[in-house]
């Protein structure tokens, strides 16, 4: 296999809010067609990072260098983020991933809905076109917003605790979603907790606690003295913190 | 009995204008009062109402009771008060409701202090609470300039509008006209007050916009249906309180805004969508 070529590059980035670091110094390079999950303790700055990446977070210090990505990032936030009670139907949730194609004016042509059938289809909810989003289960939830995922049909996917509080079988569902990305050459980053499934699907992982502790393949990256590094990390805040003078690149 | 419907309109051109009016208002300020609701900024509008006051006040001692010196006020006020909060909410750590506030606190005691300078009080009545029976040309051209402007930009803005409020994230992820949207509202917001201000006065211009829209929340879950449903509940409104006001000699702005919550009130209570009724006697649970 040819060596593929560089979709994200972190050149020493700095990401916090205020002056405060969440993510310190990270430096390093993600190919294209990369599989890659981040773990790291609550507060590491797992979901900055994936903010740094999208782009609605400036870096304090440092670049992020995207590469090929022209036709998007596709991001899923952490669920939380999103109003249920607005009166909106499934359909229309799910047709806005078509916002890079249709933008602010264009039509859904008919080519459009065929594929929005093929994303409820493949999350396993045809059928709840009509329902309002707020009588969705989480669950429900978070398969019409991995269609909507699929209709962005972007190059880069990040995923921020995609399966937290997710059932089993939904899990495993979505799971297939992700490894299908991975065989379709698309570059996916995904935030997690379920170390055993870090293991199970992802080849590379970035263990992350503010610092990046280790980055590589995942079975030498979540070695016990690795894991136990994570958890030393030192989460107090301090309000006497020096400026930090680590040169940057 | 039936006369008693129209033959106020068919033989007062007074009313009728007042009737053409009413309608201008319901058609821009139901969907915008609609997406104030669902945006959670039906407090917002109304605090913008109050900041209109002082422009239009300042308008109104610079030129008199002159349609364009006071629209510019009004316009320019709230403005102002608008793009300033909505700045501020964005930028810094405070939220929109609280930077709200300051902003029209400040321009509210501003106006006041201008009034209280050199103005007489009666005519700012006027001000307060509108002279629906008495539009002219040119303010019913106002009305109507207002209400195409609204109806042509929110068709414009749905998509982000609506994206914004069910989720900002996603809408900042995929396109920058998250901020600019925003303030486009708002300026609408602004331009539906200033208009509702001329028929109905600064207390109860947002009259029009929030009951409509609240009484159109308990009948649809959709959010097209919601603003259709919106204006009629305006337009019922305008045309029942007109003929209230014209048989039981009551003051028109009043009995307009009265009617509109009359509607509310029933909507509340038998709205098919989470109206008390249905709520007090759900019925027997279904099967699945």
């Amino acid at each position: 296999m040819a060596q593929a070529s560089t979709i994200i590059r972190f050149d020493e980035v700095t990401l916090g809010y205020g002056r405060r670091p969440a993510v310190h110094h990270l430096d390093g390079e993600i190919p294209a067609g990369t599989l890659m999950a981040v773990v790291g303790p609550n507060g590491a700055g797992k979901s900055t990072l994936l903010k740094g990446i999208v782009g609605t977070l400036k870096p304090l210090d440092g670049h992020i260098r995207l590469k090929g990505t022209a036709s998007g990032i596709a991001y899923l936030p952490q669920a939380a983020e999103i109003d249920r009670s607005f009166p909106l139907s499934v359909y229309d949730l799910v047709a806005m991933g078509l916002w890079s194609r249709s933008g602010l004016f264009g039509g859904i042509a008919r080519r459009d809905r065929a594929r929005i059938e093929e994303a409820l289809a493949a999350v396993g909810l045809i059928g709840f076109e009509r329902r309002p989003i707020s009588t969705l289960s989480g669950g429900q939830m978070q398969r019409a917003l991995f269609a909507r995922l699929l209709l962005q049909d972007a190059p880069v996917i990040l995923l921020d605790e995609p399966f937290t509080a997710i059932d089993a079988k939904t899990t495993a569902d979505l799971l297939d979603l992700v490894r299908r990305w991975h065989d379709e050459s698309r570059t996916v980053v995904a935030v997690l907790h379920d170390l055993d499934m870090v293991k199970r699907t992802f080849p590379q992982t970035l263990l992350i606690a503010r610092e990046p502790v280790a980055w590589g393949e995942t079975g030498e990256v979540l070695s016990p003295e690795n894991l136990l590094k994570a958890r030393r990390m030192v989460e107090a805040y301090d309000p006497h913190a020096d400026v930090c003078h680590r040169s940057a690149a | 009995m039936l006369d008693l419907l129209y033959a106020p309109f068919s033989e007062f051109e007074f009313m009728q204008r007042a009737l053409v009016g009413v309608i201008a208002i319901a058609l821009g300020g139901g969907p915008v009062g609609v997406f104030l609701m669902l945006r959670r900024m039906s407090l917002t509008g109304d605090a913008m109402a109050h900041a209109i006051l002082p422009g239009a006040a300042v308008g109104y001692l610079l030129a008199g009771l002159s349609l364009p010196a006071m629209t510019i006020g009004g316009l320019f006020a709230g403005v102002i008060v608008a793009v300033a909060a909505g700045l501020v909410s964005r930028f810094t750590a405070l939220k929109e409701d609280a930077s709200l506030a300051a902003f029209y606190l400040l321009s509210l005691a501003l106006g006041v202090t201008i009034v209280s300078l050199r103005g007489s009080n009666v005519d700012l009545l006027h001000v307060l609470f509108g002279t629906v029976l008495a539009l002219d040309d040119s303010t019913l051209l106002l009305l109507a300039a207002i209400s195409t402007v609204t109806v042509l930009a929110l068709a414009v803005l749905y998509r982000p509008l609506v994206l914004e409020c069910v989720d900002p994230v996603f809408l900042r992820s995929v396109s920058r006209s998250g901020t600019p949207t925003h303030l486009i509202f708002l300026g609408l917001v602004v331009m539906n007050l200033v208009g509702g201000f001329h028929a109905l006065g600064t207390l109860l211009a947002v009259g029009m916009m929030m009951l409509p829209a609240a009484a159109a929340r308990f009948w649809t879950s959709d959010i097209t249906m919601m603003m259709a449903v919106s204006i009629v509940v305006g337009i019922v409104s305008g045309l029942s309180g007109l003929l209230l006001s014209f048989h039981a000699e009551l003051p028109a702005g009043p009995a307009i805004i009265l009617s509109a919550g009359a509607i509310y009130v029933v909507s509340l209570v038998l709205g098919r969508e989470g109206g008390l009724l249905w709520l007090a006697w759900p019925g027997r649970h279904l099967e699945a």
